[in-house]
């Protein structure tokens, strides 16, 4: 794996995936106590792209995290005691306890949206960020992750189809962890590549090792430069498996056993360890220093969590409204009389510059891929090959045609397309005969 | 001061908004180029460009969305409903997402929501509704259905300024029936408060939008027989006004509610627990409502009469009222 990553930078993303699931393992134990309110929902097997995707962010950027990003949120800043307290409903939690699990968030210095369970919603919304961003002159990326289940939602659809017209400069993360509560993904989704998405919403989109830290790293990054520089936005399927249940009172016996076993030899934190390793980017000193630092950092935290107090009764009516208990500013990084009139003036009209009839008749128009917009096509990144995603041209790409057509090209099209193939045999039927 | 409608009021709190404070913005369904179903939105773009008023897919979930997140970056969207029938398609953004967030996450939303709403143009089922009450039942929403040219104006730059989420309705019926002389000068209506729009003193008549200008006529009509009723438009209907309400109650001794929604689960039904709870002793008379019917809004014309509140039903509910 090719990586501009420093060797010190390759370490934090070890040291954000143990801590994610070391973690996640001592809310286990605390569940198993009665110490967790709610649930647990566990991101085992996942942590390299929650990890490989947020690390890819600057500082300036935004995020909404799902139920199973945990990673990201550490990345993002957030330390254990936040997540031990929001599951542990403690008033020390960012939420003091109005909300669970990882439903915090911080638009002042973090820049992270907070996650509702109904999925497909945080689509839209950081959508919006994002388009804000780009307003305020801010050259803001906004990411959020889906899983393979919530992308059959409405609010995926609208969502990435409103920030395909707007160009947004948006990353979304399609973590398909093969399960959807207990519903496998081909019951879900008649497709092979959920990336395969994006081509109907005419972006670009890009599939990835998601258990290949470097490799969610490495594509990630190249996405959000990708975004930043006005090509967004742009999809990535990160294929991983969910290695629990949905949450901790599931045991996953759907699951075929496997299928677990298979993903067993593919997780992100023994594959990296031995990358690491062969490559010389540590030793066993250098680990057992890491290791060391999230038990201690764990240690502290939870028990931080666990001798903090459950909020007072009283704190259930307050907060409903913002009586100016938050300002409301908007961070402006270009000049507000860009979008003030004279300079705001336009006419009010539509250029049309297509006029929506089958394209071969209009040839003086340049035509389009598949991916339309001017966007780049969708590019796939192979699960341990290259990270760096390999550029098709196309305009050199055979454009698309359709059997109907009935221009000179697609005529010619149909012409070659019949005599590559047989006559079609003709079929007896025998209805009825068959008991 | 010339007269402008209520469409045109509406219209002016846009452009004055817009002109005040860059953070504004607009995004809806055809309100660019087009200027909105109803020529709401109409010179807008023109004025402010195409990236502070947005014309988006019809995808309402995604107009929400965004504008939520627009607002988690310090803007003030406004965005726009068709009809306000659609905000049905988007009711998880509102209710969950938006409603929810300055409760359980300290983030603010001050976005608005408006769009045209009501009975009474024959729109039928699906371009006549008052969902209103769906969303006063949302805690950390605010909900606002003026009924005058003056107050729409005031109201939705109060909204605008609010940071929390904002729903507000225009009576579709009222956009070019009402007319009035508007201020020029930079105004706000305050969001929370009810006005008394007809002093009396035999019985409170409680309404908003619409059907507010029904309860006045009867007003008028019931004064000839005697019968002094006070009319009070809510204005608001989240959080409500209840100082005012309880006052006119105790006041008047009689209290009939008036709306244009349906009857179960109507706003009605909520004033006459909130006065049970606090006037009770102060009552005359078993609280009295005039809604319109339990039924979709219907398209023929009879029929959609027949569901609305009349001056007629008004006034014979009243008069039932005032000699109980």
């Amino acid at each position: 794996m090719q990586t501009r990553l420093t060797p010190e930078k390759q370490v934090d993303l070890y040291y954000y995936m143990q801590l994610n699931r070391q973690l996640e393992e001592r809310l286990v134990r605390l569940f198993r106590q009665n110490k967790v309110v709610g649930g647990v929902y566990s991101s085992l097997g996942q942590e390299g792209i929650s990890v490989g995707t947020s690390y890819a962010l600057e500082a300036r950027d935004w995020l909404a995290p799902m139920i199973r990003n945990i990673g990201a949120l550490l990345v993002k800043g957030f330390k254990p005691r936040d997540i031990f307290t929001q599951h542990m409903a403690k008033v020390t939690s960012p939420t003091q306890g109005k909300d669970g699990t990882s439903h915090f968030g911080d638009l002042k210095v973090r820049h992270v949206v907070s996650p509702i369970s109904m999925l497909g919603d945080l689509i839209p919304v950081m959508t919006g960020v994002a388009m804000a961003g780009r307003y305020l002159g801010q050259n803001i990326v906004a990411m959020t992750w889906i899983g393979d289940g919530g992308s059959s939602t409405g609010a995926f659809h609208e969502g990435l189809n409103f920030a395909a017209t707007q160009r947004a400069p948006f990353v979304l993360i399609l973590e398909n962890n093969q399960w959807a509560y207990s519903t496998p993904v081909s019951k879900q989704v008649p497709l092979r590549d959920l990336a395969d998405r994006a081509k109907a919403y005419g972006i670009a989109s890009k599939v990835v090792d998601g258990n290949d830290v470097l490799a969610v790293y490495e594509t990630t990054k190249a996405a959000v430069d990708e975004c930043r520089a006005g090509r967004g936005p742009i999809l990535i399927e990160a294929k991983t498996m969910r290695m629990k249940g949905h949450a901790q009172h599931d045991p996953a016996e759907y699951v075929p056993k496997p299928m677990f076993e298979f993903w067993k030899s593919q997780d992100p934190i023994a594959r990296y360890e031995a990358y690491l390793a062969e490559n010389k980017i540590w030793d066993a000193k250098r680990k057992a220093e890491v290791d060391a630092r999230i038990e201690r950092e764990l240690d502290e935290d939870q028990r931080f969590a666990e001798g903090s107090p459950l909020p007072s009764a009283e704190l259930a009516k307050e907060g409903v409204y913002c009586e100016g208990c938050h300002t409301v500013e908007a961070q402006w990084e270009r000049a507000k009389k860009e979008v003030m009139p004279p300079a705001s003036c336009i006419d009010a009209i539509w250029k049309i510059n297509e006029f929506g009839a089958f394209a071969a008749k209009q040839e003086h128009i340049p035509r389009q891929a598949s991916t339309g917009n001017g966007m780049k096509p969708a590019v796939q990144v192979p699960a341990s090959g290259s990270a760096q995603p390999v550029e098709v041209d196309i305009d050199k790409q055979p454009a698309l045609r359709v059997p109907f057509g009935r221009g000179p090209k697609d005529r010619a099209f149909e012409r070659e397309r019949q005599e590559k193939q047989p006559p079609p045999k003709h079929r007896h039927r025998h209805k009825g005969r068959r008991r | 001061m010339p007269e402008i409608t209520m469409l045109e009021a509406i219209r002016e709190a846009l452009f004055e908004e817009m002109e005040r404070d860059p953070t504004v913005v607009a995004l809806g369904e055809d309100i660019g180029v087009y200027g909105g179903a109803f020529k709401v939105t109409d010179g807008l773009l023109a004025k402010y460009g195409p990236e502070r008023v947005i014309d988006t897919p019809i995808s309402e979930t995604a107009i929400v969305g965004a504008a939520c997140g627009m607002s988690y970056l310090g803007l003030r969207p406004v965005a726009e409903m068709q009809f306000i029938d659609f905000i049905a398609c988007c009711f998880n953004q509102v209710t969950n997402f938006v409603a929810k967030s300055h409760y359980r996450c300290g983030a603010p939303v001050p976005m608005v929501l408006r769009g045209p709403s009501g009975g009474g143009v024959h729109g039928g089922p699906f371009h006549s509704a008052n969902p209103e009450m769906y969303f006063v039942h949302t805690p950390g929403l605010k909900v606002i259905y003026p009924s005058t040219a003056y107050d729409a104006k005031g109201l939705l730059k109060s909204a605008i300024r609010d940071n929390n989420p904002v729903l507000f309705f225009e009576h579709k019926f009222l956009y070019r029936r009402v007319k009035e002389e508007v201020p020029k000068t930079d105004y706000t209506v305050p969001i929370g408060k009810a006005i008394v729009r007809r002093q009396g003193r035999d019985l409170t008549i409680l309404s908003y939008a619409a059907a507010v200008h029904t309860a006045l006529e009867a007003a008028a009509t019931l004064a000839k027989e005697g019968i002094e009723a006070e009319v009070i438009d809510l204005r608001t209907l989240l959080p409500l006004d209840k100082e005012t309400i309880l006052a006119s109650v105790k006041k008047t001794n009689r209290l009939l509610v008036v709306h244009e929604d349906t009857k179960t689960g109507g706003i009605a039904g909520e004033i006459a627990a909130l006065v049970c709870e606090n006037a009770f002793d102060h009552l005359d008379a078993p609280i009295s409502r005039v809604t319109g019917l339990d039924t979709p809004v219907p398209y023929s014309p009879p029929l959609e009469a027949e569901f609305l509140p009349s001056v007629e039903k008004v006034s014979v509910a009243a008069r039932e009222l005032a000699k109980y």
